[in-house]
């Protein structure tokens, strides 16, 4: 049976960090799936995510849901991609994500579809589906995808794992 | 999950001409749920894309689906529901654009064969330039589904430009 839901790398972290990159994705797949665990060392709740190295020419449309309220905006997901769960949620909760790119070696724009989520026990979490669009002027591969906390950390024992999705 | 296992593409189609709708059909019975990743660009005017289900290659264009959306469009956020319809929507605000890339939508069929119950899918559509949409819908039927088509605009009346890619894979319980 083909090979078709690969894991192509996972990274646990040991130590609190800034970012985490998946580097030198292949490009022998036909889309992407990343799976999240994060939580934060400090008050920040936001991971950011950007390929390729650059920051430039992402943009994106969200739903969140608190709890008691639903709202919509627009976002940039180099910064605001990925919910993580605040160094002020409670212990041991962290924010689930799940990000998935088609055709991320086309000649094209890539849309990508990011679920994620925080957990709390307390009155509010946050729910948040988004629709992102990376369209940079000379279109890519995509090589490399990079998680950046907006302020501060990711802290130790989040994951993240990268797998590879073939048609065929 | 044992790669590869349990996660089969079943088809894929990457259309080299403007096509109305696009067909998977003789789905074998033989996985527990199906998945179908579309990144289509569709032509000008269409405001949605919609699609239904089948068995014995017959498509039920009846009134036996609805659908509930959840959706946000970048300044507002809400609910929308049909019911008794001729088609599922795959996308309320999250229309693909005539630009190949700039959307991505990605479907869940549970128990797609099962004859004791009617068939629920999952979608979540996303077109940044328009919305972000998450759908569910409903075909009440026990048949088992073994084709799905889909429709770009009501009927098919608009185009699913060239370039744009369906592919169907099949997920195994065991």
């Amino acid at each position: 049976m083909a090979n078709t839901y690969t894991l192509i790398e996972a990274k646990t972290l040991g130590s609190a960090v800034s970012s985490v990159t998946f580097s030198s994705i292949p490009s022998t797949y036909t889309d992407l799936l990343l799976k999240v665990s994060v939580r934060s060392s400090t008050t920040n709740d936001w991971i950011g995510l950007y390929f390729n190295g650059s920051t430039a020419n992402v943009s994106g449309r969200i739903i969140q849901g608190t709890g008691s309220g639903v709202s919509s905006s627009t976002s940039n997901p180099a910064i605001q991609a990925i919910l993580s769960d605040s160094s002020s949620f409670t212990a041991s909760t962290f924010g689930n994500a799940e990000v998935y790119i088609p055709n991320y070696t086309s000649n094209n724009a890539k849309s990508f579809s990011i679920d994620t989520v925080t957990e709390n026990n307390a009155a509010t979490a946050y729910m948040q589906l988004l629709a992102g669009l990376w369209n940079p002027a000379t279109q890519a591969a995509i090589t490399s995808i990079t998680l950046v906390a907006s302020s501060g950390d990711m802290a130790i024992n989040s994951t993240f794992y990268l797998y590879g999705i073939s048609n065929s | 999950m044992a790669a590869g296992s349990t996660y089969t593409p079943i088809a894929t189609t990457t259309l080299g001409s403007n096509t109305n709708t696009v067909t998977f059909s003789s789905i074998a019975n033989t996985y527990t749920d199906l998945v179908v990743v579309v990144s289509a660009a569709i032509s000008g005017g269409a405001t949605d894309i919609q699609y239904r289900f089948g068995n014995g290659g017959t498509i039920d264009t009846a009134s036996n689906y609805s659908t509930t959306v959840l959706y946000g469009t970048g300044t507002a956020a809400g609910s929308y529901r049909q019911s008794s319809q001729t088609y599922i929507l795959a996308d309320y605000y999250a229309v693909p654009s005539s630009t190949l890339g700039n959307s991505a939508a990605i479907f869940q069929i549970m128990n797609y064969s099962n004859t004791n119950t009617f068939k629920t899918a999952l979608n979540r559509s996303n077109q940044a330039g328009g919305g972000v949409d998450a759908t569910v819908g409903l075909w009440r039927s026990t048949a088992a589904i073994d084709t799905i088509r889909f429709y770009a605009n009501t009927n098919g009346t608009q185009n699913f430009l060239t370039g744009s890619t369906f592919t169907l894979y099949g997920i195994a319980a065991a």
